[in-house]
């Protein structure tokens, strides 16, 4: 989860850390997806130490690996904002007007999904449905559900958020 | 390691424990309050609900009573959910700070907690859960255990007759009676397309090959769907028995659950399930001493619904792109790294034991002449009752809908149900009383697909209901063929021009062609499917394309650049709600006179709308 997250971190430790991976995964192509979930889940993105490293255990050319990683929607190159807003857009939550949610949230924050703010504060993310359909509509901040959302709600969490940083 | 005279002995005394879980009648001393923890009820705190009970029964010294997280219930929209047995007490919406409550009256007490019953749509409080109508017609099969067994522990499947399927298959029957039981049960494939499950197990041990694969597709993409993710919440041994039973039949060893990674509360289960698996012997070497070996593998998925084709999903469990293969050669031919696979979707391994125990022919007397046993389905948008459902194949639309569904809320209509998500399609008012099958569904537009069923209300703009389903399958298509990656984003432009007021009558003309020309030439089953909301949509409601082409006119007031909320001054009280809850103060005027909306400001969320309790504001 996020708080997990080492952000900025410096290359030696992302090679440590892949490194150790190598020690419960076998040097088997097939578990190129496994690591990169794992280096995902720590980093936040995928750091091109990380992608160099994994090339050489696995054996597999630096392209095919980008493919995997531009392929996959939970693969980011980029790292992530401080905070990741979420709006859930699968169908119950669609129908229950997240689009609304989402164009307040772009609104407010002046990006478009999938990017973060300039000052690395926020990013936001659209998501395929999360699984708590009887909450619809729902959006996450940090990985925390926020059911039955309203624009007043979001508001209020943002306006919150934004609070705390500016102290 | 256990021996099978130990698994019996444990299914024998923990049967008798586990009674008053099923028996209301039962004779015991002992309660259990049961606490949902399907992914609904968790994001609304029902752990921390868990963790209160067992704080407080410990502070009271209260020995009697035990604290038991299940699966989903599941009616979502009442979570989180609590239980308790064996009086089958149903306390909803539940917040940790009503747990002393409901410890001190219910349980010390011995009286209800009036305030926290359930309450069913006609707003009767429902004693007990089959009271609600809810679940009158409903016929759990493959949710059997979901919310009555605690997920992370063997010995409670164990108690209702878990793994006993697996041990009567490998002590008494060959591969070609199994597959034949499953045959005759009628079984298809609950994934979408209803490739009859028997089939599909008979092919992939015929195939030539030494070494086979059982697969188990848990990559449940369809937005708006969590069937199969509340399968593997509430119940994950299933999954796993009936894998075994598969690996068996075709003569597998070695099995793989392809399970989204964004369903972090089903992985963790199955991982555990697993685990306490092989820990019994259940899976791994010599299970129960008959020379079969079979074990499992998690695979998660990383973010992409293409991944749901079988292929494609082969091609991601191999570490690749999970880009589809052109079929012919079948997975039953050529699959995991070219070897024989099975694929079969997490419901159809969840009827499989109760399956080979009530035998074929009880299998085969529920359901339709071609549709055969029960269906799950995922209930949600406008709805009262949004939940997991689980039916008879054959029940109505209708009753779904308004029986188990309890109806629209807000005193509005019923539109259109859409199945099959982003693949399926719309059915409108007058097919209510179709019969849901695999055949009737597509004979009128839709298909079954993995089981989302949303229902929306005449509020929705079915054009942008398209464009939604379009936009999702423009950013999943793989880009392998032309067709799917081009076409679809062609379809998708044209329906954003039609929501934008700058569409014109031809575009529908163009928006059948293209969908027809992509139906008939994408490689895999994504973009053969994807123009299916479109083509339903037009189907039934050409009249709303052709408003918003020609008339440049959203009726549901949801494409924006067309719509213009106003405020009607016959109906305006005066009463100021509508400004109290517009975000952007676009609402204007002072306190007891009529409201006008400043239509600079307004960004047209629509929240006065749904505020006014006169129905003033509309279009």
């Amino acid at each position: 989860m996020q708080e997990n997250t080492e952000k900025n971190c410096c290359t030696e430790k992302v090679i440590d850390f892949v490194k150790n991976l190598e020690k419960v995964y076998k040097q088997e192509k097939d578990n190129l997806i496994s690591m990169l979930e794992e280096i995902q889940e720590k980093y936040g993105y995928i750091p091109k130490e990380a992608q160099i490293e994994l090339s050489e255990y696995l054996g597999i050319p630096m392209a095919e690996i980008y493919g995997v990683i531009t392929f996959y929607s939970r693969f980011t190159l980029e790292p992530k904002g401080k905070h990741t807003i979420s709006v859930c857009f699968g169908t119950a939550c669609f129908v229950k007007g997240s689009k609304k949610i989402m164009d307040r949230l772009t609104d407010r924050l002046k990006i478009e999904p999938g990017k973060t703010t300039d000052d690395g504060l926020f990013s936001i993310d659209e998501t395929r449905c999360v699984g708590a359909c009887g909450l619809a509509p729902v959006f996450t901040v940090n990985g925390e559900v926020y059911g039955k959302a309203t624009v007043q709600k979001l508001d209020q969490v943002l306006d919150e958020l934004l609070k705390e940083e500016s102290n | 390691m256990i021996t099978l005279q130990e698994l019996h002995k444990i299914r024998e005394e923990k049967r008798k424990e586990l009674d008053l879980r099923v028996n209301t009648k039962a004779d015991t001393r002992e309660k259990h309050i049961l606490v949902c923890h399907g992914t609904g009820c968790t994001s609304s705190k029902s752990p921390q609900i868990l963790e209160n009970f067992r704080k407080i029964l410990k502070e009271k010294n209260i020995n009697n009573v035990r604290v038991i997280m299940t699966g989903c219930f599941g009616l979502c929209a009442k979570g989180p959910i609590v239980i308790i047995r064996p009086e089958d007490t149903f306390y909803a919406m539940v917040t940790p700070e009503d747990c002393e409550e409901i410890i001190q009256t219910h349980i010390i007490e011995g009286k209800r907690v009036e305030r926290l019953l359930c309450k069913d749509i006609d707003g009767k409080i429902v004693n007990s859960l089959d009271e609600l109508n809810f679940y009158k017609k409903q016929k759990r099969i493959a949710l059997k255990n979901c919310g009555v067994i605690n997920p992370e522990n063997i010995d409670e499947y164990i108690a209702f007759n878990g793994y006993e399927a697996l041990e009567r298959v490998l002590r008494e029957y060959t591969q070609d009676e199994v597959i034949d039981i499953i045959k005759k049960s009628g079984l298809r494939g609950r994934g979408g397309a209803g490739f009859p499950t028997g089939k599909k197990w008979e092919l992939t041990k015929l195939a030539e090959g030494k070494q086979k694969y059982v697969v188990c597709n848990a990559d449940e993409g369809d937005p708006g769907a969590f069937m199969d993710r509340s399968i593997l919440e509430g119940d994950p041994h299933s999954v796993l028995e009936a894998m075994a039973i598969a690996g068996y039949a075709i003569g597998a060893d070695k099995g793989f659950i392809y399970v989204r990674a964004e369903y972090p509360i089903a992985v963790h289960r199955l991982k555990i399930a697993i685990e306490q698996a092989r820990n019994y012997g259940i899976l791994g070497k010599n299970i129960f001493g008959t020379g079969f070996n079979f074990d499992i593998e998690i695979r998660l998925g990383a973010g992409a619904f293409v991944c749901g084709e079988e292929t494609a999903l082969l091609e991601s469990i191999e570490g690749k792109r999970g880009q589809p293969r052109v079929k012919p050669p079948y997975p039953a031919q050529s699959g995991l790294w070219g070897k024989p696979t099975l694929i079969n979707n997490v419901e159809t391994y969840a009827n499989i034991a109760q399956i080979i125990l009530k035998g074929a022919e009880w299998y085969s007397s529920i359901g339709t002449e071609t549709s055969k046993g029960t269906k799950v389905f995922a209930l949600g948008g406008n709805v009262n009752n949004i939940g997991l459902v689980e039916v008879p194949m054959g029940t109505t639309l209708r009753e779904i809908v308004y029986d188990i569904g309890g109806g629209i809320p807000n005193g509005r209509d019923f539109k259109a149900a859409q199945t099959g998500g982003p693949s399926g399609g719309c059915i409108p008012k007058e097919h209510l009383d179709t019969p849901i099958d695999y055949e009737s569904l597509k004979e009128i537009g839709s298909m079954m697909g993995s089981g989302g069923l949303i229902i929306m209300d005449d509020t929705k703009c079915m054009v942008s209901l398209a464009k939604f389903y379009l936009e999702f399958t423009v950013s999943e298509s793989c880009g392998k063929c032309t067709p799917c990656r081009i076409g679809t984003k062609r379809m998708l432009e044209i329906l954003e021009k039609l929501c934008n007021g700058e569409g014109e009558e031809f575009d529908i003309y163009k928006l059948e062609k293209l969908a027809v020309n992509i139906q008939k030439s994408s490689i895999c089953g994504l973009g053969q499917s994807a123009p299916n909301p479109v083509i339903s949509t037009l189907k039934y409601f050409r009249e709303e394309f052709r408003q918003h082409a020609i008339q440049k006119e959203c009726k549901a007031l949801e494409c924006k650049a067309m719509s213009k909320i106003t405020i009607d001054p016959e109906k305006c009280k005066g009463c100021g709600l509508c400004q109290k809850h517009c975000p952007v103060q676009a609402i204007e005027g002072e306190a007891r006179e009529k409201r006008t909306i400043n239509q600079d400001k307004c960004i047209k969320c629509g929240t006065c709308l749904t505020s006014c309790p006169f129905h003033a504001i509309g279009n």
